[in-house]
């Protein structure tokens, strides 16, 4: 089984590094739109300081949601999808595994950039490592949580904006213990409990989500 | 132990049942509520601080509270369904999705007039204001996504989890905000905390709670009929009912 479950990761790795420009466009996305708050609210440094972790983590979010609806989109056209359902592989272990190489290839590049998004956005040092945490710890629960209604909306055509709704008003603890964590680093505190937090809300969504991930593709599926 | 549940899987029954229950729930729901808004806004003392302003609380708070269990309801409901594999289910989830968004808007809205002469503002991010709007997007979210499907039955599930997905979330959505709001501001929310209500208010305010837990099953139960009915159009019961409505 963990040869199975090693050869979809490498699958999906290889598919999802042949389809590079598409991988590029939530980045590039990513880049942009944090770019425009400088440019919107006044470049002066202790505001960008201020709203600097809010719009990194908003902006993560939503180029996130841009790049999750590719997830299952190609295998579930093409049939794969059901042909691993048929297969009787454990679907839940395969969903992990999706969702691991989807984090790999589409939000990990983001974590990439943020050094460059922290200059930007004039946050110091402090600053910049707790964001650094966060972003490792949340975003693999984006994808997560985002998975679940992924494969629910895979079969619908006009999925896009659906996913937004569905998923952004979930997202808002998240977002909150994120942007915490970077102020409370703003001001040298502890950022520990936030980070826990995260922690324990993808520790959560690491138990529950996989279960329901396979259960919305079987219903996406019928 | 769960065996008096197989019956209402079969959609005929469940309409009994909501035949049965409908008159009750309007009925009372009817009675409660004149009886509770008259109470409240004529004849309930005005409060010494906020003077007759305060009477929107007996709007307020039943339906801010209702709001809530209401996505209960309705996750149960999902729940029901996913585990029971029982379709009548997911339509009785469907049938509350709306009622209880409607609630969860009366108690935005009310919030936002009661706060516009109390806090001088319509809008504050308030934990419970903030939870309360994410709860209308937890709504509208589901009714969306169950408007996306064709197949109703698929529809059914996918809105299911989703609820159920939001169901778990509410709490942490819930404690974060208001972790939110007292780590950046903290002032505003000590006007909500209320001074131990007198019973000349507190009874007209149970009552109003009743009457909008009533009025939200009535409305349900109707929603239910109609989705039912709806559904099994095709079906000889189905004709039958609507033929028998039809003339009566």
């Amino acid at each position: 089984m963990t040869a199975m479950l090693m050869a979809i990761f490498k699958r999906d790795l290889a598919l999802a590094i042949r389809q590079r420009a598409e991988l590029l466009q939530p980045m590039m996305f990513f880049v942009l739109v944090i770019s425009l708050f400088p440019l919107g609210v006044g470049p002066g440094p202790e505001t960008l300081q201020k709203i600097g972790p809010g719009v990194i983590w908003v902006a993560a979010i939503l180029s996130s949601l841009l790049g999750m609806e590719r997830l299952f989109r190609d295998d579930f056209q093409d049939g794969t999808l059901e042909q691993l359902m048929l297969s009787g592989a454990p679907m839940p272990l395969v969903c992990v595994v999706k969702v691991l190489v989807h984090w790999l290839v589409s939000i990990f590049p983001l974590i990439l950039l943020s050094p460059l998004l922290g200059v930007f956005l004039n946050l110091n040092l402090a600053m910049y490592w707790a964001l650094l945490a966060t972003l490792l710890v949340g975003t693999p629960l984006l994808s997560l949580v985002g998975a679940v209604a992924v494969g629910l909306t895979v079969g619908l055509q006009k999925g896009g904006v659906l996913l937004a709704l569905l998923l952004l008003p979930v997202f808002v603890p998240l977002l909150i213990f994120a942007t915490a964590a970077v102020d409370a680093a703003s001001l040298q505190l502890p950022y520990t409990a936030h980070l826990g937090l995260i922690g324990a809300m993808l520790l959560l969504a690491f138990a529950l989500a996989p279960v329901a991930i396979a259960y919305a593709l079987k219903v996406s599926q019928s | 132990m769960w065996k008096w549940l197989h019956p209402y899987a079969k959609s005929e029954s469940t309409y009994k049942l909501c035949q049965t229950l409908l008159p009750w729930f309007s009925l009372s729901a009817g009675i409660t509520l004149t009886i509770g808004i008259i109470w409240g806004l004529m004849f309930a003392p005005a409060d010494y601080q906020q003077g007759d302003s305060f009477r929107i609380i007996y709007i307020h708070v039943p339906s801010a509270i209702t709001s809530m269990s209401a996505y209960a309801a309705m996750a149960l409901a999902a729940v029901i369904g996913l585990v029971w594999q029982i379709r009548t289910a997911y339509m009785a989830m469907i049938a509350i999705a709306p009622v209880g968004a409607m609630m969860t808007f009366i108690a935005l809205f009310t919030g936002a007039a009661w706060g516009k002469p109390m806090w001088g503002t319509w809008w504050v991010w308030d934990a419970r204001l903030t939870s309360e709007l994410v709860l209308l997007f937890l709504y509208l979210g589901v009714i969306s996504l169950y408007k996306s499907f064709d197949d109703k039955i698929q529809a059914g599930k996918a809105a299911g989890v989703m609820s159920i997905v939001g169901v778990i979330n509410l709490p942490i959505i819930h404690y974060s905000v208001e972790w939110w709001n007292t780590l950046h501001q903290g002032a505003t929310i000590s006007k909500f905390s209320k001074p131990s209500i007198a019973p000349e208010m507190f009874w007209p305010l149970m009552l109003n709670l009743l009457a909008a837990v009533l009025l939200i099953g009535a409305i349900t139960l109707k929603r239910l009929q109609n989705e039912l009915l709806r559904r099994e159009i095709h079906r000889p019961w189905a004709v039958k009912t609507l033929l028998k409505e039809g003339k009566g």
